[in-house]
């Protein structure tokens, strides 16, 4: 469509279909600031730090202005740094700039242009505004003070995600972003998934941290302290020590837990091998009944929460079985109720999430027996990797240990599930008799792999065909829901994961994050399903060993009886 | 009534004709925002009352059923133009304009002008001794070109048989009957009608890309969401001859491919909510809007879309979002509106004035057009005329007209025997200008050259008294206010300007303030996103340019040469003139004067908060300021 060439500061550089000046300039190799452009987002053009001055002296913002053949522009004149200097100082003048406090330090965007454009001064008077902190949220926490009005929240809340929990208020120098009439985030549809934290260039939206509970249960002789960590922590956390994305740390992240005082750390890819049986006992159920299909996934309890406000008719389509922390949680509560009568101990049960809606997942009033939570604390891959720098544990150097026994084996099938598509093709595989050989795999599932928004295949199982669809992002599920419901497509089984990429780019990790960062994280999974021992999760010893034992008679406690 | 083809509507427009013939006396009272608000909503009843009470044939409705030729017409018109001295009364045929007419003048007028024809001096516009009668003849009239306001004044607003009589939808006739589409765009191309509402875009290069762009919807808005303080030409339009706006509107729709019309107006104007909706009401009703119109294949629907208050929703691609239900916020996109407009499709935004001027250029073509104003500037521009001038109001000139034609020949000159000083022009985007700019022609491209800009057309006069740093401050502190906050130059920037002219205002700015003025004000002129943001800086920076000693008084010598900023008043008793009567200190409200009584009094500085009581209150002109 668009094709051609353009002087940028003296070098010809070819342009072919690039979005923005801004794309082909940073093709050209030159990083020309911004805080509120993304490319997965739309353009919004607020920030100006993109600006660059053309050879008849016009200056204009890259990121909305298209590429034309002939044009030279120049990203660095004395103007343009001074005004780009100019903008920065405006901005920091009304920022909170307590970075030695904030948690945000050493991860922030304002913090590192800061560095980059050398501002050296502020010339104005600080005026940091005085808003109250909102803390209502079990998942995250918003920081007003510390907001730089980029708009990068409102736009992923709203044009990825959904949702519009929050947006613009009042003009000029008072305009803030704010849940609809001041509310709290909490009163409003915020369904906890922690995009707009993850997005976010500064310490405005965090995670709500909690991190100080394990060190309180640890040093709780009262207490037994076990962990289960999710798949997609381990192919992320290495990030903040310094490791590629996608690089695989669980068995240092495990001796890390160990290190600190956790009894035992085991795999929430083993509870996923319990979710797949128990949800493809539950499929075949309604397949062969013709009932309450397509079957929507409950994993994701982002995507769980955006379904109660928006869609109550799904609710007998949504599987009834809980999602791997719980059904974790329900499980090591009962697996540890006779050692705790035998020791007078109580088994406190941590999980190590990618994802800041588990928190709230874990405080929902179903998952909680007799008063009691069964999951008790939801720490983040970004909460732990803090617990391991304050305990002063070098990560680098740290030896591998591997998970405890009886829940630490899993199939392939239970790592992918922190990848889009992971669940369904962890289902499909258990339900497949012939099981596919690594390399037929790949060819297989190809269809349902993938960062592609939405993804269909169709399988035939026992003769007969299941159509599926998996889909990520929750604004493309709901797409995919009214197409559903206007009878435009038809499925019998949907994977629905709230993140773009899944639990790869859940809300709790390690940002910021951008396409090529998932693709990395999702191979990461992909690998460790490759070289797993087991394909299948009903062929998990483990599994058969828990239905025979502990579960014999008690498949209830993998699902969920709302209460 | 439908009109069902152009056959029917040529013979309604002839008895409409006739019957405003018939209408052999005219009362017209002035129905703009200014004379309501004194009152001429009152007065029009009250001429009603007594013309009925005094038998009076008195039609309000144009009657195509009564055939009697002497019938009175008493009319509620738009915006005269001279608000200053309203309410305004017309009467035709003599064209005796009659001013500040209050409901005891009525019984006076309907006695002596309509019944005896004879002019009743004392209601009319003097200067000295000289009487003048007519309208027309009263300098404020004369010196003016009105062709878009040509029917404010003289028809019924709220009519549209008013409309149609003086020729109305007779330019969309042609434009339906006899031009093509690109017929239509050319005309207005070869015009060199440029957009009224402030950037001067070419309107008809507008219409001919939402021509070629081909697209299953296309839309025409117009723009009258006119924010400026001081402006209400758009204001006076909309309320004085609505259909001249609808007319312009369904040209640009015939000339677009368009069949869908919005016109975003804010709130705060509901008289002109009120008109256009009765004149879409009766258009419709008379077969002019909707399906097929004339019995035609060409359908065209408009709807009113109301602001709700900002400012920054005149920006076209925030107007557009406002529209749409989204927060009224500029938008960046690689696309203009004629291709990417409003729901994503073509769209042809221009302002209220701009539409209004289309109805002529099609009926007297473009040469024509081009005759009037200068060459790069055809036609004519409204301007709001305010502050500190003896005639305030709307008026129209050509382009190209100056700013001393504007102020003294209008304007009457600056009011109160006072020396010119300034002229704010084009509203908080534009400029503060000089006395060396008063023979500088009035067009888009001279008062860009200086700083300023037309903007929509307000022009604040200003005389010896005021300050230049405050003024600069209020407009500062307008658009600071007024910016959404999208962008950080507009939104950060401005409010750091303003801070710093609150600073100078108190005394306590400095030499580096006024760089740091200049710095900011070139950053956020050069960086921000939107026209409001990249205009913002102007009177500051325009006012720091022609004015630059006042603001070097304030920060050098501390002092406000106009004596307006209250903090830089230092106000002491003479000691020499103080008998010490201690009534200052009595009227002092912060207890700032203290002394012996027979002895001079002292005004405590640091408490004195300048308020000018004691110096009122002194029988002996003692108390001082410096």
């Amino acid at each position: 469509m668009m094709k051609g060439s353009m002087i940028i500061d003296g070098r010809k550089i070819e342009f072919d279909n690039e979005k923005n000046i801004l794309e082909v300039v940073r093709k050209a190799g030159i990083d020309l600031p911004t805080f509120c452009y993304h490319s997965e987002l739309s353009i919004y053009g607020a920030c100006r730090m993109c600006i660059v001055e053309d050879n008849r002296g016009n200056i204009f913002a890259t990121c909305s202005t298209l590429p034309q053949d002939g044009m030279e522009i120049y990203t660095n004149t004395p103007k343009i740094i001074k005004y780009r200097k100019n903008i920065m100082e405006l901005l920091l003048s009304n920022h909170d700039r307590d970075c030695t406090t904030c948690s945000k330090t050493g991860n922030c965007k304002l913090q590192e242009l800061s560095s980059k454009l050398f501002m050296q001064e502020v010339r104005f008077e600080s005026k940091t505004r005085n808003e109250e902190i909102d803390t209502s949220s079990l998942a995250i926490v918003r920081n007003p003070n510390k907001c730089i009005l980029c708009g990068d929240c409102v736009r992923m809340c709203e044009e990825v995600q959904g949702v519009g929990a929050i947006s613009f208020a009042y003009r000029g120098s008072n305009m803030k972003i704010t849940p609809a009439f001041n509310r709290n985030i909490t009163e409003v549809n915020c369904v906890d998934c922690g995009q707009c934290r993850a997005i976010c260039p500064t310490g405005a939206i965090t995670i709500k941290n909690e991190k100080d509970e394990l060190i309180n249960y640890l040093n709780d002789d009262n207490k037994r302290v076990v962990v289960q960590i999710a798949p997609a922590v381990r192919v992320a956390l290495g990030e903040n020590f310094g490791l590629e994305p996608g690089t695989i740390t669980i068995g240092k992240i495990i001796s890390a837990l160990k290190y600190m005082g956790v009894e035992s750390v085991f795999d929430t890819s083993f509870s996923a091998d319990l979710t797949v049986m128990a949800e493809a006992e539950e499929f075949v159920e309604r397949l062969e009944k013709k009932e309450n299909l397509p079957l929507f996934t409950s994993c994701c309890p982002a995507w769980v929460k955006f379904a109660d406000f928006n869609y109550k008719e799904l609710s007998n389509n949504i599987s009834t079985c809980k999602s791997p922390q719980q059904m974790f949680g329900s499980v090591l509560k009962k697996y540890y109720q006779e050692k705790d009568k035998e020791d007078g101990k109580e088994t406190i049960v941590v999980s190590i999430m990618p994802c800041t809606a588990k928190k709230a997942e874990a405080n929902r009033e179903e998952f909680i027996t007799n008063g009691k939570k069964d999951v008790d604390l939801v720490l983040t891959t970004q909460e732990l990797s803090i617990l391991i720098q304050q305990f002063g544990i070098n990560f680098d150097n740290l030896i591998e240990d591997s998970f405890d026994m009886p829940f630490g084996f899993a199939s392939g099938a239970g790592v992918i599930f922190g990848s889009s598509g992971g669940v369904a093709e962890a289902v499909l595989t258990r339900l497949l008799k012939q099981k596919p050989s690594v390399s037929d795999k790949e060819i297989l599932f190809k269809n349902v792999r993938g960062l592609e928004s939405v993804k269909e295949a169709n399988f035939v199982i026992d003769g007969t065909e299941v159509r599926i669809a998996v889909v990520h992002g929750l604004k493309n599920a709901a797409e995919l829901i009214n197409k559903i419901q206007s009878g435009e497509k038809t499925y019998d089984i949907v994977e629905v994961m709230a993140c773009p990429g899944g639990c790869i780019a859940g809300g709790g990790q390690p940002t910021p994050m951008d396409e090529e960062k998932r693709k990395k994280r999702s191979n990461g999974l992909y690998t460790l399903n490759r070289t797993a021992q087991i394909k299948s999760s009903e062929e998990n010893p483990l599994i058969n060993d828990l239905f025979e034992g502990l579960l014999k008679d008690d498949h209830e406690i993998l699902h969920v009886h709302k209460k | 009534m439908k009109i069902n083809n152009i056959d029917e509507f040529n013979t309604l427009k002839l008895s409409l004709e006739k019957a405003f013939k018939n209408q052999s006396k005219k009362i017209i009272v002035c129905g703009g925002t200014g004379c309501v608000a004194n009152g001429a909503l009152v007065i029009y009843e009250k001429f009603k009352m007594i013309c009925e009470e005094k038998g009076l044939n008195v039609e309000t409705i144009l009657d195509l059923h009564d055939d009697s030729p002497d019938k009175l017409g008493l009319k509620k018109s738009g915006c005269h133009g001279f608000c200053e001295v309203g309410p305004l009364v017309r009467i035709e045929p003599s064209d005796y304009l009659y001013l500040r007419v209050k409901e005891e003048d009525c019984e006076e007028i309907i006695e002596k002008t309509i019944i005896n024809n004879l002019p009743i001096e004392r209601l009319m516009y003097k200067i000295g001794e000289t009487v003048y009668a007519s309208e027309e003849s009263i300098p404020f009239y004369e010196k003016q070109s009105r062709i878009v306001l040509e029917h404010c004044g003289h028809i019924d607003a709220e009519s549209i048989l008013d409309y149609i009589a003086v020729d109305g939808y007779s330019a969309f006739i042609k434009a339906l009957t006899t031009m093509s589409p690109e017929e239509i765009c050319n005309c207005i191309i070869d015009s060199n009608l440029r957009g009224r509402g402030g950037a001067g875009f070419p309107a008809g290069l507008k219409w001919i890309q939402v021509l070629k762009n081909q697209a299953d919807i296309k839309y025409v808005i117009c723009n009258g969401d006119e924010g400026d303080p001081g402006a209400f030409m758009d204001r006076s339009i909309m309320e004085g001859d609505p259909h001249r706006v609808i007319e312009g509107m369904m040209i640009a729709a015939l000339a677009t491919g368009a069949r869908e019309g919005y016109i975003y107006v804010r709130a705060e104007y509901p008289l002109a909510i009120e008109r256009l909706s009765k004149a879409i009401e009766q258009a419709r009703e008379y077969g002019l809007l909707g399906e097929n119109i004339l019995g035609t294949n060409f359908s065209f629907e408009i709807k009113i879309n109301k602001g709700a208050g900002a400012f920054v929703c005149g920006e076209e691609s925030a107007l557009i979002a406002s529209i749409e239900g989204e927060r009224g916020m500029p938008r960046v996109k690689a696309k203009r509106p004629v291709e990417d407009g409003l729901w994503g499709k073509p769209t042809v935004v221009n302002n209220v004035e701009t539409y209004a001027n289309v109805f002529n250029i099609i009926n007297r073509g473009s040469d024509w057009f081009k005759s009037i104003g200068t060459e790069k500037s055809s036609g004519t521009k409204a301007f709001a005329l305010t502050g500190n001038v003896m005639n305030t109001g709307l008026i129209e000139v050509p382009m190209g007209a100056t700013l001393r034609n504007v102020i003294f020949d209008i304007g009457g000159g600056i009011a109160n025997n006072k020396r010119f000083k300034a002229v704010q022009i084009g509203g908080p985007s534009g400029g503060c200008l000089s006395e060396q700019h008063l023979d500088l022609p009035l067009d888009f491209d001279s008062l860009k050259s200086v700083g300023a800009m037309i903007g929509s057309g307000g022009m604040v006069v200003m005389d010896e008294d005021t300050c230049m740093v405050s003024v600069a401050r209020f407009f500062l502190n307008f658009t600071q206010k007024e910016s959404c906050g999208k962008c950080i130059p507009c939104r950060e920037g401005t409010r750091r300007m303003l801070e710093i002219l609150d600073k100078i205002i108190e005394g306590k700015g400095t030499l580096e303030d006024l760089d740091m003025l200049e710095e900011l004000g070139d950053t956020i002129l050069k960086t921000s996103l939107c026209g409001l943001g990249k205009t913002a800086p102007n009177p500051v920076l325009s006012s720091l340019k022609y004015f630059r000693e006042e603001y070097i008084s304030h920060v050098v010598d501390k002092k406000c040469p106009s004596k307006v900023c209250s903090k830089l008043k230092v106000i002491y008793i003479d000691e020499e003139l103080c008998r010490g009567c201690s009534k200052c200190a009595r009227v002092c409200p912060v207890g700032a004067i203290s002394g012996k009584v027979k002895q001079p009094y002292v005004i405590d500085q640091a408490k004195c908060i300048k308020c000018d009581s004691c110096i009122g209150s002194c029988a002996f002109a003692a108390i001082k300021e410096a």
